[in-house]
């Protein structure tokens, strides 16, 4: 395949921003309200521990997001894909400055391009510049916890970190649609989780290219951010309102998992007569469905396995690219 | 590619005599009203589509470039909203979110078109935005265009130095360009420092 320009041009990042008129009050306003609680606390985080002469790093960083999620990455067909970034400036940043790059990106798409919509933008910003940095930071942090701090193991975690955190923003984006009653969650969930498990390998593997480019070039910017002592406190703050803000708009949906016995039994019991008949025609609401509970156990399993397939790839792709670079050294 | 090319009017003038807040201000509440009007109340869109209009007609905006821009960003907003489809009912739903999303779409396009940025981030600051996210906000909406062009520029530049790549390969180099992208930020963040204090900038 040549290089020659890619015949269609993405407009935006492939997390969906949600446009105007598809959330309801109650889902925007709270969302809205999370984000404006979050973005005060990075906000709060950042002036605390950032050196004044890194504060035009905030702005430019943004303004590096924005012009590299323009690099159309080819994949099959005519179709491009591209850099989200969220996860990319978590590493580099850390957690907080990635808070508050992220919702400069997104407020500036809202209201220079109209991209993604104004009452929405509280959604969109719980989605793309809490979650999904916040999950990226949590997963890289374990990572480098559990496996050392190599740089194979960086790569890795980054990667892994990227598909977790676009996982987890498009999930959300699907709880607040399913909550709005925009899209019922048994159509948006299993499109929105298998579409950005693809888009999330795509993520990873851009990240994890870009530090491996950054680490040849300027190995301390890998480093600089991850480990920050004592920034552990902002970050189960943020973290805290990330989880509340999940089990807001998730839970209700995902946890159409029984709780007590009888449940367990008559979920399974509905399952086996569910599975004969069209998921679309079941009369009760969403989420006592016996088509949603086999569904949700269906979706439940492809999610592990894609999970653990992720991880795995992720974990090849770094040892593929230092093992290149030693051997050019 | 133009990243100013996806704007309805690059460097926006104060258009109407009205203030940055007062536009602001009504942007806020036409998407807000729009957003809130029930789902079936089709005359009601009407109404605040004619008024949309008017507006866009009273302060010069180029109609053509307008319309061709909500145009091409419809298919976004219509592929999310046909997920409402798979409900009972959905169809209503479908087309509510979809006059909603278009009106808005097209109320922040005349909004951006007809107010200079700096005014709206004033604007913002006044109304209790953080200090430092308005600067964050100005610095990467001054640089931008500055950094997408030099980001194309660094992209042909490999894409004419590099004869038929496979797609791995391109994919590893439009990486490389992404770090080297990076690089040169980090560096212009340090000399827009010592500009910005050799001003009298205090943090």
């Amino acid at each position: 395949m040549t290089a020659t320009a890619p015949t269609r041009q993405r407009v935006r990042p492939d997390i969906v921003h949600i446009p105007d008129g598809f959330l309801d009050a109650k889902t925007a306003l709270a969302a809205a309200a999370l984000s404006c609680a979050g973005l005060s606390l990075a906000v709060r985080e950042v002036q605390r521990r950032l050196p004044p002469a890194r504060v035009p790093l905030l702005g430019l960083s943004t303004a590096f997001v924005f012009a590299a999620q323009m690099l159309n990455f080819p994949v099959a067909g005519g179709t491009s894909g591209h850099l989200l970034g969220a996860v990319l400036v978590t590493v580099l940043l850390g957690p907080a400055a990635a808070v508050l790059v992220m919702s400069a990106v997104l407020i500036l798409q809202c209201l220079l391009f109209a991209d993604g919509g104004l009452t929405a933008l509280g959604a969109n910003l719980f989605n793309m510049a809490l979650v999904a940095p916040l999950v990226g930071h949590g997963v890289n942090r374990s990572v480098l916890r559990l496996w050392g701090t190599g740089l194979r193991t960086r790569l890795f975690a980054a990667a892994f970190a990227a598909w977790c955190a676009t996982l987890a923003a498009a999930i959300s984006c699907a709880g607040q649609l399913a909550m709005s009653g925009a899209a019922p969650w048994r159509a948006t969930f299993p499109a929105m989780a298998l579409i950005h498990m693809l888009i999330g390998a795509g993520e990873a593997v851009i990240t994890a290219l870009v530090l491996s480019g950054l680490a040849r070039a300027r190995p301390e910017l890998l480093t600089s951010a991850a480990e920050t002592p004592g920034g552990s406190r902002s970050f189960v703050a943020l973290g805290l309102l990330g989880s509340i803000g999940l089990a807001v708009f998730v839970a209700p949906f995902a946890c159409s998992w029984p709780d007590g016995l009888e449940k367990v039994a008559a979920v399974l019991g509905f399952e086996h007569q569910a599975a004969e008949r069209p998921v679309l025609s079941a009369p009760l609401p969403d989420y006592t469905v016996p088509g949603l509970a086999s569904q949700a156990w269906g979706t439940v399993i492809a999610g592990g396995v894609g999970t653990l397939a992720a991880f795995a790839l992720t974990w090849w792709l770094a040892r593929r690219l230092t093992r290149r670079q030693r051997g050019t050294v | 590619m133009n990243l100013r090319s996806r704007l309805l009017s690059p460097s926006p003038e104060p258009v109407g005599g009205g203030s940055a807040a007062v536009k602001l201000a009504a942007a806020l509440g036409f998407v807000v009203t729009v957003v809130l009007l029930p789902r079936g109340a089709w005359v009601a869109h009407g109404v605040a589509a004619i008024a949309l209009l008017a507006v866009a007609l009273g302060s010069r905006v180029p109609l053509g470039g307008w319309l061709g821009r909500l145009l091409w960003l419809e298919p976004f907003a219509a592929s999310m909203a046909a997920l409402a489809l798979f409900q009972p009912g959905g169809l209503t739903v479908f087309l509510a979110m979809l006059a909603k999303s278009t009106l808005c779409i097209a109320a922040m396009l005349l909004l951006s078109s007809i107010t200079p940025f700096h005014e709206s981030l004033k604007v913002l600051r006044r109304w209790g935005v953080p200090g430092l996210l308005v600067t964050t906000l100005a610095l990467a909406q001054r640089y931008l265009f500055v950094l997408a062009d030099e980001a194309q520029r660094m992209r042909r530049a490999r894409q004419s130095r590099t004869l038929s790549p496979r797609r791995t390969q391109w994919w590893s180099l439009l990486s490389g360009i992404i770090a080297q992208l990076f690089l040169r930020a980090t560096a212009r963040a340090e000399r827009i420092h010592a500009a910005m204090c050799a001003r009298g900038w205090k943090p």
